[in-house]
């Protein structure tokens, strides 16, 4: 047994091959409890609603929003960066850890991937809602057509439907493929029966062959090495619907770099706030440590440091360029009608992740789960913030304007909600949380008991 | 149809796995698989497999990818139907990127994945024989196939390299 002076190991517990197969499959068997039923009701309550919500704006149309000529992008788009920003955690886990050979992300990439799937899924209904007629929805994409028009490709709207729609599918096929070896050993856990056969489906035929593997890692890294960029690319081109228009406030150069932080920032938050309770509830406690906690509270002060940064960098620069709709617009954010937004956008992202520089804290389950939520919080009044302060104080002050919601902006993105925690209760019950056989090829290269220093 | 037959063993380790798969070479015995819950470092090598060549088959549709979403482009604005922005150029390579990049990365996804499953006979429905369902929990299998009656020899060598449950299987093909 290699006992670590340094490392601690990445799976606590003594385990075997099939201690870990058994323990992960566990949660999958049986009859869920109540909590599960419970919370997927509440989830289908909120999907529901939203669905409800989705069907008065269509029905009546958009003036049963809170928008109005002057602020015409709101919640609707805040929830879309939002869930896009909370779709960035998976991929970066997977794929930017994966080629920096960050062992620790093989018990959390699963289910951080997953929250992916779902996240950018929610993020895409927005858009689609907000063109106001979702049968015409296709319009969005190039084909060939009687009008013989094409889709303007100048456009950094028409942008971000390639680079989610791309994101969304590469994430799911990246998924997929890392989930049938795990599908694999489910089908193989299962006696005869229905179940089996459905597994064995999805299994797509898996046998753990040796060619197979060698293919699969190669596939895996080289997938790594696409999506990478692509993660950093998906947020960089939501950032351009802001940044290559002309509104002060939003065309900043700084833009790409500070929303992929800021995406990265919000979706690790997400995973925590999720998996912390998670690892409670299907008894994963030995596969999701302090270790890993504190691997991913490392990543949310740097990337949350870097949105501070830009934060400032972007108030330095309004007063550095002369500019004074610029100016205004900065001094208007932090200390116009919309005030409250920016500090809690402030206390959130930039001062509570920095709680996180003291050891203690950042190995806390709890302080991670009530930070966590602050800057789940601090990231939405991001996109509140950038989106309705810099549009509701228009060029001429006769169109000055003020935002809020009605309800059914509010029920869709309850509904989005719902839509989110439905499939990942889904996911917990019918998937393996945990990449199995990732986990098993790290067991024996981290150590297995460690020393602390100085004891 | 004939019947193959397979021998099989398992070890409960990857290290053993590679020390007997060492031996059974020494011995020329042709070993037909490997079967392990997850990839074993160093078995391409001593199994002397090909290096895989999905790599080359992701750029190549990479390289399909850029060009059609550039040349699409390219075409839309300057053959098409050109529409002038502001007097500039019909031919705007900046504003191309963005759709172009996400076109080479999605062709060379589904290149990769795709190539993937074809190559190794997985997909949707796909009946792959399995012979022991614990190799997906924790036996790591060597696999070999008879050919001429030697199921006995190879039965025999498999013991003598320590593999456990060694076992004979008719396999319809």
């Amino acid at each position: 047994m290699y006992v670590s002076p340094v490392r601690e190991p990445l799976i606590s517990g003594e385990k075997s091959y099939s201690k870990v197969t058994e323990e992960i499959y566990a949660p999958m068997t049986g009859r869920p409890g109540k909590t599960w039923y419970a919370g997927l009701t509440l989830a289908l309550i909120a999907l529901m609603f939203g669905l409800f919500s989705i069907f008065v704006t269509v029905w009546d149309g958009i003036g049963t929003w809170g928008l109005n000529r002057t602020i015409g992008w709101g919640w609707g788009i805040t929830n879309f960066v939002w869930w896009v920003g909370i779709g960035h955690a998976g991929t970066f886990i997977s794929a930017i850890l994966l080629l920096f050979r960050q062992k620790w992300r093989t018990s959390i990439n699963r289910s951080a991937e997953a929250m992916t799937i779902f996240a950018v899924m929610c993020a895409g209904l927005f858009p689609l809602i907000h063109m106001g007629r979702l049968p015409l929805g296709f319009f969005i994409f190039p084909y060939p057509n009687t009008r013989d028009v094409w889709v303007n490709f100048n456009s950094p709207l028409l942008w971000d439907v390639f680079a989610i729609s791309t994101y969304l599918t590469v994430s799911l096929l990246f998924w997929y493929m890392g989930l049938i070896p795990d599908i694999g050993t489910i089908r193989d856990r299962l006696k005869n029966g229905i179940k089996k056969k459905i597994y064995a489906f999805l299994s797509f035929g898996w046998t753990g062959s040796a060619r197979h593997w060698m293919r699969h890692e190669s596939m895996s890294l080289i997938l790594a090495g696409l999506a990478a960029p692509l993660v950093l690319s998906v947020h960089t081109i939501v950032s351009f619907d802001f940044a290559t228009s002309v509104i002060p406030g939003w065309h900043t150069t700084i833009f790409p770099p500070y929303f992929v932080s800021g995406a990265v920032f919000s979706g690790f938050a997400m995973v925590l706030t999720l998996m912390i309770i998670t690892r409670k509830a299907i008894n994963l406690e030995d596969y999701i440590t302090k270790a890993h906690l504190e691997s991913m509270n490392k990543i949310i002060i740097a990337t949350g440091s870097i949105v501070g940064i830009a934060y400032i960098t972007e108030l330095f620069i309004a007063w550095y360029s002369g500019v004074i709709y610029e100016q205004y617009a900065f001094i208007n954010r932090a200390f116009g009608p919309y005030w409250w937004a920016y500090w809690i956008m402030m206390t959130c992202n930039v001062i509570t992740p920095q709680l996180f520089w003291i050891k203690k804290i950042r190995r806390s389950f709890v302080a991670t789960f009530i930070i966590s939520i602050f800057v789940n919080i601090g990231m939405w009044f991001e996109r509140f913030v950038i989106i309705v302060t810099s549009l509701h104080r228009d060029f001429l002050p006769s169109s000055w304007s003020m935002y809020s919601p009605t309800w059914v902006e509010v029920g869709i993105y309850l509904g989005t909600f719902g839509l989110f925690f439905t499939l990942f209760f889904l996911f917990i019950r019918f998937f393996p949380v945990i990449a199995i056989a990732e986990v098993k090829s790290v067991l024996k290269t981290s150590a297995e008991k460690f020393i602390k220093k100085g004891k | 149809m004939k019947n193959k037959t397979y021998v099989s063993g398992y070890f409960p380790d990857d290290k053993d796995l590679i020390i007997a798969i060492k031996e059974l070479q020494e011995k020329n015995v042709d070993i037909t698989d490997v079967r392990t819950p997850f990839p074993v470092h160093g078995l391409d090598k001593v199994l002397k497999m090909r290096r895989s060549r999905l790599p080359r088959a992701g750029f190549v549709a990479g390289a399909i990818g850029s060009i059609i979403g550039f040349g699409f482009q390219a075409w839309v604005f300057t053959e098409a139907w050109p529409l002038n922005f502001g007097g500039k150029p019909y031919l705007s390579v900046p504003s191309f990127v963005p759709v172009t990049f996400e076109l080479t990365v999605l062709f060379a996804a589904f290149a990769l994945v795709f190539g993937f499953l074809i190559r190794s006979n997985l997909g949707p429905g796909a009946d792959n024989h399995i012979f022991d369902e614990e190799v997906t929990n924790d036996r790591f299998q060597i696999l070999l196939e008879a050919k001429e009656g030697n199921a006995e020899s190879l039965h025999e060598s498999l013991q003598s390299v320590g593999a456990l449950g060694v076992q004979l299987h008719e396999v319809k093909s």
